[in-house]
């Protein structure tokens, strides 16, 4: 009986709003998942069946996999990314927190427009610095290095300013407390901010991951040796002058996206605050 | 244990002055309550002692020794915030231990001090929750534990109490005292409530608009207010005023309120004409059937227009016709809103402040 009147409830509860907004939902989730379910029907099919639009192949195969794992470069790039991931990422939750825990703690002569020209960066344009960060990197002969692939983001306008909002909103009195109770400054926003703030510090995390992990056009510029190339520019490389494969392509971007998907199931609780917190502080 | 003094401390945010000239010594194993209303000056000045704000000028010094240039943390006080500033993220024993560690103590002393500090304060089955597991009561236990435990020369208080409900806060009241009579560790408390003030302090400061109104011990604020605004301020409920002109002289002295009525001063010996403001305690004030006071009294008739009985006793707002008054009695009378009513005082408990200067007479 109580089934039946939560059914009752349930069914109650579904408004005409309700139903357009879920009919939206579904018909966004339709149109951002196909192309992926296409990517990996795709990466099981031979060269001459890629361009039919079916989902389940013919004949599927393995052989894409095994030729991309067997004889590529492909666990180099992973590997490739991963560092320059990780690394980029470790750097701007270092650098981004400690300069935005400034910006909202201390008190000092022209904080507000050394908040300004950080916060101004947002609004240049990545393919604006290029050619600069190019030209640095081959005076400081950082070209086909890790150095040069990741030394853009190593510290991030955007991770300031999310960092920012989020220290101020900490009470000062938890700040002034340690202050009293003995510990420097930077103990203090290491022992008392940081773990305050983890949260955001999740968020910033999963942004920059993903955005470094998926990165194309620096690496692109910057590498020229297939042994430094991250996966985006390696799957790129299948390009061939006078021909695509497809196959070979969708295949390595099934296996790219393995990681992310990993971390976002792993993560899925963080990332959804985050878009949320991101949303509300930015 | 440390004497502390402020000499010539003012305190400038921009060109707004918020605290003006303070001066005031402290004593060794002394409880001073800062009171005052809100934006008097009184946590500025706890947060410059404490090295949390800047002197704009003057010297603050602790033991003997000018701390102006001095860290918090090269002060040797602890200090307990309103809102108790625990860490969430760290269980009671590492919010009481915290400020140990930053001295880094052995291990084994930190823990034996932790658990005596948590001892004391009856906090040992609770060293192992987190901040957001404890009642308001608890967390001002731990909130105090980290003060103690640290054992400083001088504790600070910033409102303590102030965030706790009314039963709760007289109980951490009592603790708060038996807790210095056990430690005697010199304690500056900054608090707004003037019954707190009263109940904990040795002396306290009033300090009203960033200066010192008077500094006294509980008794002489109450008894001998240096000021009407001390006199307004301590007390509750508050003093009643009358404000008029000085009339007569001798046993014909008057005091000619600004609406019209005389209020009979007999034997006051204030010049004829000064303006003056009247003040008596509504617990001084006695019901009287007769208009007619007995010698070395004076009387005060009004019409009660509120009447709340409060149990033991029953307080009595009236209108004297020179402005509202409140009176309280203990005894068996019923009273109507409407009623008129007479007040005798004793003349020794009235109180004579200069109209323009707000001083005692």
């Amino acid at each position: 009986m109580s089934d039946v009147n939560a059914t009752m409830a349930r069914l109650e509860r579904a408004r005409p709003g309700k139903v357009i907004l879920w009919t939206l939902l579904f018909l966004g989730g339709v149109v951002m998942i196909t192309p992926i379910v296409f990517m990996a029907a795709t990466s099981f099919k031979t060269g001459q069946e890629v361009f039919e639009l079916s989902i389940i192949p013919d004949r599927p195969t393995l052989e894409n996999y095994l030729f991309i794992l067997q004889e590529s470069k492909f666990m180099r790039w992973m590997l490739n990314s991963l560092w320059v991931a990780t690394f980029s990422t470790a750097s701007v939750l270092f650098f981004d927190s400690l300069v935005g825990y400034t910006l909202a703690k201390f008190d000092f002569r022209g904080r507000q427009i050394v908040f300004i020209a950080i916060l101004s960066t947002l609004m240049i344009p990545t393919e604006m610095l290029i050619i600069p960060w190019y030209m640095m990197s081959r005076s400081f002969g950082w070209i086909d290095t890790y150095w040069g692939i990741a030394f853009p983001g190593l510290m991030t306008g955007f991770g300031t300013f999310l960092m920012r909002q989020f220290f101020m909103s900490l009470p000062d009195e938890l700040i002034e407390a340690a202050r009293i109770d003995g510990w420097s400054e930077f103990a203090i926003w290491w022992r008392i901010a940081m773990p305050l703030v983890i949260p955001a510090l999740s968020a910033l995390a999963i942004f920059h991951f993903l955005g470094n992990w998926t990165a194309f056009i620096w690496p692109l510029i910057v590498t020229n040796d297939p042994d430094i190339y991250t996966i985006p520019v390696g799957i790129a490389s299948f390009n061939g002058e006078f021909q695509m494969d497809w196959e070979i392509v969708m295949t390595a971007s099934c296996l790219a996206t393995l990681p992310t998907l990993l971390v976002f199931l792993l993560l899925q609780k963080f990332i959804i605050r985050g878009i949320m917190l991101a949303g509300l502080k930015g | 244990m440390a004497e502390v003094s402020l000499q010539g401390v003012h305190k400038l945010f921009g060109s707004v002055t918020a605290v003006e000239d303070f001066n005031l010594s402290i004593g060794s194993s002394e409880f001073v309550v800062f009171v005052g209303p809100s934006g008097c000056g009184k946590s500025t000045t706890l947060r410059m002692l404490a090295g949390l704000e800047d002197v704009s000028s003057g010297v603050i010094s602790i033991d003997g020794k000018p701390v102006n240039n001095v860290h918090p943390k090269d002060r040797d006080i602890a200090m307990v915030f309103q809102n108790y500033a625990l860490y969430p993220h760290l269980n009671v024993f590492d919010n009481i231990s915290f400020g140990l560690r930053a001295k880094r103590l052995p291990k084994d002393e930190i823990t034996t001090r932790t658990n005596e500090a948590a001892d004391i304060l009856g906090l040992d089955e609770l060293l192992k929750r987190r901040p957001g597991e404890l009642s308001g009561g608890q967390k001002q236990r731990v909130a105090m534990g980290r003060a103690i435990v640290r054992k400083p020369k001088v504790f600070l208080f910033d409102e303590p109490l102030s965030n706790l409900d009314a039963k709760l806060r007289h109980k951490m009241r009592a603790e708060m005292k038996l807790l210095h009579q056990r430690v005697q560790t010199t304690t500056v408390y900054v608090t707004h409530d003037q019954v707190e003030a009263m109940t904990l302090a040795d002396r306290i400061v009033i300090m009203n608009l960033g200066r010192i109104e008077q500094v006294g011990t509980p008794d002489e604020v109450y008894k001998h207010p240096a000021s009407q605004f001390v006199a307004s301020f301590i007390g509750s409920p508050a003093m009643n005023f009358a404000t008029g002109t000085i009339t007569g002289t001798g046993s014909k002295a008057a005091l000619k309120t600004d609406s019209g009525e005389g209020i009979s001063l007999a034997g006051c010996d204030i010049a004829e004409g000064r303006r003056i403001q009247l003040g008596f305690r509504p617990e001084h004030m006695m019901l009287a059937k007769a208009a007619k006071p007995a010698s070395g009294h004076i009387s005060i008739g009004a019409h009660i227009t509120v009447i709340e009985p409060m149990g033991h006793e029953t307080v009595l707002t009236c209108d004297a016709g020179f402005g509202e008054i409140v009176g309280k009695y203990e005894g068996e009378d019923r009273f109507t809103p409407g009623d008129a009513a007479n007040f005798h005082i004793r003349a020794d408990r009235l109180h004579y402040f200069d109209l323009d200067t707000g001083l005692r007479i």
